[in-house]
C-alpha cells in the first residue's frame, strides 16, 4: 500500500461504549483506521454503526472510552474546531434551506471568517454541478444534486477526515453508483481518510479498502474485500456478502441465456 | 357636523399615546420572550414551565391582570419607600406586556421544536458555536413562524390596550367608555373604528416584514419596518414639548363627572392652559391618582372621601364633614380642598313612583319589611362600597336579589322592572324625568355627598389655578347640575360633555360670554 497523503487523519477508538438506557448501541469497541484509507462500516439497523461514526466528530460523546484523531483525544477540542477538521455527510443531507447553493458550499468558510472567492466554483466542479448552481436554492435540485451539494460543503475547509453516515441511502441506483465512484475518487485525489456507514454491502465491497462488519454494538468482521469475497470473514460477514454476490451471478445467468 | 366627525377631533392625541403605549409592551414582550425561547428550545423542562405560565396569564381578563397590577405596584412602591406609579403608563405597559410575551414565546417555541433535525444535524456537524447555529440557521428559519406570533401579539395588545383607560393610561378606550357611559354611541364608535383601523395597519405593516422576511426580500422586511417606526415616533411627536401649562383633569366614569371636567377643563383653557383629560377612573384609584401629583384636579364627593379614603362610618353635619375632609386630605396626602361646587350628589334609593305609593314605601324604614320582594338594582361599585355596609347596618334590608349594572343601564333596569330599587344618584336628572320616588333616609346613615373640587400637592401653592378655580364653589346649583347631566344622560337629542359644560356654564353666569 502507498504511503499516506501527509493531509489525511489517523483515527483510534479506545474501549468506546454508548448506550442508550438499557440499550447497549456501542459495546466496547477498539479500532485504528490509519490515515488515507477508505473504512466501510456495514450492518444492519440498529447494529451501532451510526452512532459509532459519530462519536468520530462528538456529535455523540461515549459513556466511556477515548477517541484519538492523530493521538489527540478529540474531546479535548471545543466541538466545533473539532468538527471543521472533520467532513460530515449524512442521508438527509440537510442543506440549509435558506441559503443558496453557493452560500450552503461555503459555510465553513463563513463560520472560519474567511472569504469564499473562486473556492465555491471549485467545489461545485469537485462534485460535477455547473457553476451556476451556485445561486439556486436546494429546494430546486433533486436529491442526488442536493447530496453533491453537502458532500462539497463537507469538503470546503479541506478536511483530512470524512464521515459519511448512510451518504446515498436516498439515492436511486442510477445516481448512487455514479455519486459513490466520484467520493471514492475524491478520496483518492484529495487524500483523504474516509469512513463511511453504509448497510449495502455491494457498495461497501465495491468502494472500500477495508469493511467492518457491526453487529449489536460490536466489531464482528474487520477484513478487505478481497478477504470477504474469499469467504474469510465469518458467519456474519459471509451472510451479507451472499446476497449481492448471489444477485450478481444470477444477473450473469440472465445475460448468458439473453 | 356630525357627532361622528367631531367625535373623530379627539382620535389624534389618544391614537399616538395607545400606539405608543401598545408598541411599547409589544417591544418589551418581545425582549422578554427572545430569551426565553432560546433558552426554552434548550431545555424542554422549562419550556413547559414558561408556556404554561404564558397561557395562565392569557387565562385572566385583560380588564383583571390591569387591574391586578395596581395594589401590585402600590405594595412595591411601599417596599421601596415610595417613587413607583401605580396608575397610568407603568401598570398598563406590564399588564399588556405579560399579555404580548403568550404568542411571541408560543410561536417561537414550536417554531425551533419543528426545525427539520437534519439541519439542525446540518449546523452541528459543520461545525457551528451554538450562537452561529442560532444566527446563522435557528433565527431565519423560525423568523416566519416568529413574526406570525408578533403580529397576534400586537393585534392583541393594541385591542387590550383600549382597556388602560381604566387605569388612568390615555388611550382610545377612554372614547369607548365615555362613549358607554354617556351612552354618545359616535364617540364609542369613533374609538373602536380607530383602535382597529390602528391594529390592522399594524398587522399589515407586520404583515410585509414578514412575508419580507419569508421570501428573502430583506429591502421589503425593511422598509416595512421603517414605516412602523416612523409611525411609533411620529406618535411620541405630542409627548416632546412638555407644555408647562399642560393641566390633566381626571374624571370618573359617569356623565356628572365628565361634565364637570369638562366645565374646569374649558375655563382653565380659555385661561390659556392646555388641558388633558384622564377620563373613567375608579373611584378607588383616582385620589391615589391626585395625591401622587399624576391628575392635576378631580371632583369627587365628601361621602366617598370620608368612607372610602378615610375609612370613617360617623355621619357630620354637611359643612363640618367638608371642613374635616379638607385638614386630612392636607395633612395627610397635601392634597387640597378647594371648596364644594354647591350641590349634593348623595346615593338615594329609588323606585317606581307608583310602585314606592302602591308598597306605601317612603323611606328606607318602611323599605325593610318589603325588601324580601324586591330587586336592587346597583351601580357598578355600590355593593362593594362601605356606604352600603352602613346602610345594612341601620336598616336590615334584604333584597330578594341585588345585581350590579353601569349607571345608565341601572335605571333602565328600574324602567323595565329588572329592578324595583336601585342607588341612585341625587343630582341626576333622570329621577325627575323617570318620575322617580326617592326614599328618605330617617337614621341618618348615608354621608352626605356634596361635590368638591381637589388640587393635587403639586398645585399646593399654585394661586393663579386656585384663583381660576374658585369661582366654581358654591356656585353650581343641584337643579342646574341634574339638568345638564340629563342633557348627556337622556335617550333622545343627546349632548355631548362638552355642550352640556358650555350649557352649564352659562346657566351659572361663568359662560365665556
Amino acid at each position: 500500500m502507498p504511503a499516506p497523503p501527509p493531509s489525511s487523519l489517523a483515527v483510534t477508538l479506545d474501549s468506546v461504549t454508548r448506550c442508550y438506557g438499557a440499550e447497549t448501541a456501542v459495546d466496547d469497541v477498539s479500532l485504528e483506521i490509519a490515515g488515507g484509507i477508505f473504512v466501510a462500516l456495514v450492518g444492519s439497523s440498529g447494529s451501532g454503526k451510526s452512532t459509532l461514526l459519530k462519536t468520530v466528530n462528538r456529535l455523540i460523546a461515549p459513556d466511556a472510552g477515548t477517541v484519538r484523531i492523530d493521538g489527540a483525544d478529540v474531546a479535548r477540542e471545543p466541538p466545533h474546531r473539532l468538527r471543521r477538521r472533520i467532513g460530515y455527510v449524512f442521508q438527509n443531507v440537510g442543506l440549509f434551506p435558506h441559503m443558496t447553493v453557493g452560500e450552503n458550499v461555503a459555510i465553513g468558510l463563513r463560520l472560519e471568517g474567511r472569504k469564499p472567492g473562486e473556492r465555491i466554483g471549485e467545489l461545485l466542479d469537485l462534485v460535477d454541478l455547473p457553476r451556476d448552481f451556485a445561486s439556486r436554492m436546494p429546494d430546486e435540485l433533486s436529491g442526488g444534486q442536493r447530496q453533491r451539494v453537502g458532500v462539497a460543503r463537507a469538503l470546503a475547509l479541506e478536511p483530512g477526515l470524512m464521515l459519511m453516515d448512510e451518504p446515498f441511502g436516498a439515492l436511486d441506483p442510477v445516481t448512487r453508483d455514479q455519486l459513490g465512484r466520484r467520493v471514492r475518487e475524491l478520496h483518492d485525489r484529495l487524500g483523504l481518510t474516509t469512513i463511511m456507514v453504509t448497510h449495502d454491502m455491494a457498495e461497501a465491497l465495491l468502494l472500500a479498502d477495508r469493511v467492518l462488519v457491526m453487529a449489536k454494538g460490536r466489531i464482528v468482521t474487520d477484513a478487505t474485500p478481497a478477504e470477504l469475497l474469499a469467504g474469510k470473514g465469518g458467519a456474519e460477514a459471509d451472510a451479507l456478502v451472499a446476497v449481492p454476490r448471489e444477485q450478481a451471478h444470477r444477473l450473469a445467468e440472465l445475460e448468458r441465456r439473453a | 357636523m356630525s357627532p361622528f366627525l367631531d367625535a373623530m377631533h379627539r382620535v389624534p392625541d389618544l391614537l399616538a399615546q395607545h400606539l405608543l403605549l401598545a408598541m411599547a409592551a409589544l417591544a418589551l414582550g418581545l425582549a422578554i420572550s427572545l430569551p426565553l425561547i432560546v433558552w426554552s428550545a434548550r431545555s424542554p423542562a422549562l419550556a413547559r414551565v414558561t408556556l404554561g405560565f404564558a397561557s395562565l396569564v392569557q387565562t385572566i381578563p385583560s380588564l383583571a391582570l390591569l387591574a391586578l397590577f395596581f395594589p401590585l405596584l402600590l405594595w412595591l412602591s411601599a417596599l421601596v419607600g415610595g417613587g413607583i406609579p401605580a396608575l397610568g403608563f407603568l401598570p398598563s405597559l406590564l399588564a399588556l406586556t405579560l399579555y404580548a410575551i403568550l404568542p411571541i414565546l408560543r410561536n417561537g417555541v414550536t417554531g425551533l421544536a419543528q426545525l427539520d433535525p437534519a439541519v439542525i444535524e446540518a449546523a452541528d456537524g459543520v461545525g457551528m458555536t451554538s450562537w452561529q447555529k442560532l444566527r446563522l440557521v435557528e433565527a431565519p428559519l423560525v423568523a416566519p413562524v416568529l413574526m406570525a406570533g408578533i403580529r397576534t401579539a400586537a393585534v392583541l395588545t393594541i385591542g387590550a390596550a383600549t382597556l388602560s383607560t381604566t387605569v388612568g393610561q390615555p388611550s382610545l378606550g377612554d372614547m369607548i367608555f365615555a362613549g358607554l357611559q354617556t351612552q354618545n354611541w359616535a364617540l364609542v364608535l369613533a374609538g373602536c373604528v380607530s383602535a382597529a383601523a390602528l391594529a390592522l395597519a399594524v398587522d399589515a405593516l407586520l404583515g410585509l416584514v414578514e412575508r419580507g422576511i419569508a421570501t428573502r426580500k430583506r429591502k421589503q422586511a425593511w422598509i416595512a419596518l421603517a414605516v412602523l417606526a416612523i409611525g411609533v415616533l411620529a406618535a411620541t411627536a405630542p409627548l416632546w414639548p412638555r407644555q408647562s401649562h399642560t393641566i390633566t383633569i381626571g374624571a370618573k366614569n359617569f356623565s356628572e363627572q365628565y361634565v364637570l371636567a369638562r366645565l374646569i377643563g374649558h375655563r382653565l383653557e380659555r385661561a390659556g392652559y392646555h388641558v388633558r383629560y384622564r377620563e373613567g377612573l375608579g373611584s378607588a384609584v383616582v385620589f391615589g391618582a391626585l395625591a401622587g401629583d399624576q391628575i392635576d384636579l378631580y371632583v369627587d364627593y365628601a361621602g366617598t372621601i370620608w368612607t372610602n379614603e378615610m375609612r370613617r362610618s360617623d355621619i357630620r353635619p354637611r359643612a363640618r364633614m367638608v371642613a374635616a375632609i379638607g385638614d386630612w386630605a392636607q395633612r395627610e396626602h397635601g392634597v387640597t380642598l378647594l371648596g364644594p361646587l354647591g350641590f349634593e350628589n348623595a346615593y338615594a334609593f329609588a323606585m317606581r313612583q307608583q310602585d314606592a305609593k302602591r308598597r306605601g314605601i317612603a323611606s328606607l324604614s318602611d323599605l325593610v319589611p318589603a325588601s324580601p320582594d324586591l330587586k336592587l338594582g346597583a351601580d357598578l361599585e355600590f355593593l362593594d362600597r362601605p356606604e352600603w355596609a352602613a346602610i345594612r347596618r341601620a336598616y336590615p334590608l334584604r333584597f330578594a336579589s341585588a345585581h350590579p349594572y353601569a349607571p345608565t343601564f341601572m335605571y333602565q333596569a328600574l324602567k323595565s322592572g329588572d329592578a324595583d330599587v336601585i342607588s341612585a344618584f341625587s343630582s341626576d336628572g333622570r329621577i325627575a324625568t323617570d318620575h322617580l320616588t326617592v326614599l328618605s333616609d330617617p337614621r341618618h346613615a348615608i354621608p352626605s355627598y356634596d361635590a368638591i373640587l381637589l388640587l393635587a400637592p403639586g398645585h399646593a401653592h399654585d394661586a393663579k389655578l386656585a384663583a381660576l378655580l374658585r369661582p366654581l364653589v358654591n356656585h353650581i346649583p343641584v337643579e342646574a347640575m341634574r339638568e345638564a347631566n340629563y342633557m348627556v344622560d337622556r335617550d333622545t337629542n343627546k349632548a355631548t360633555p362638552d355642550q352640556a359644560a358650555d350649557w352649564l356654564a352659562k346657566r351659572i353666569g361663568l359662560g365665556s360670554e
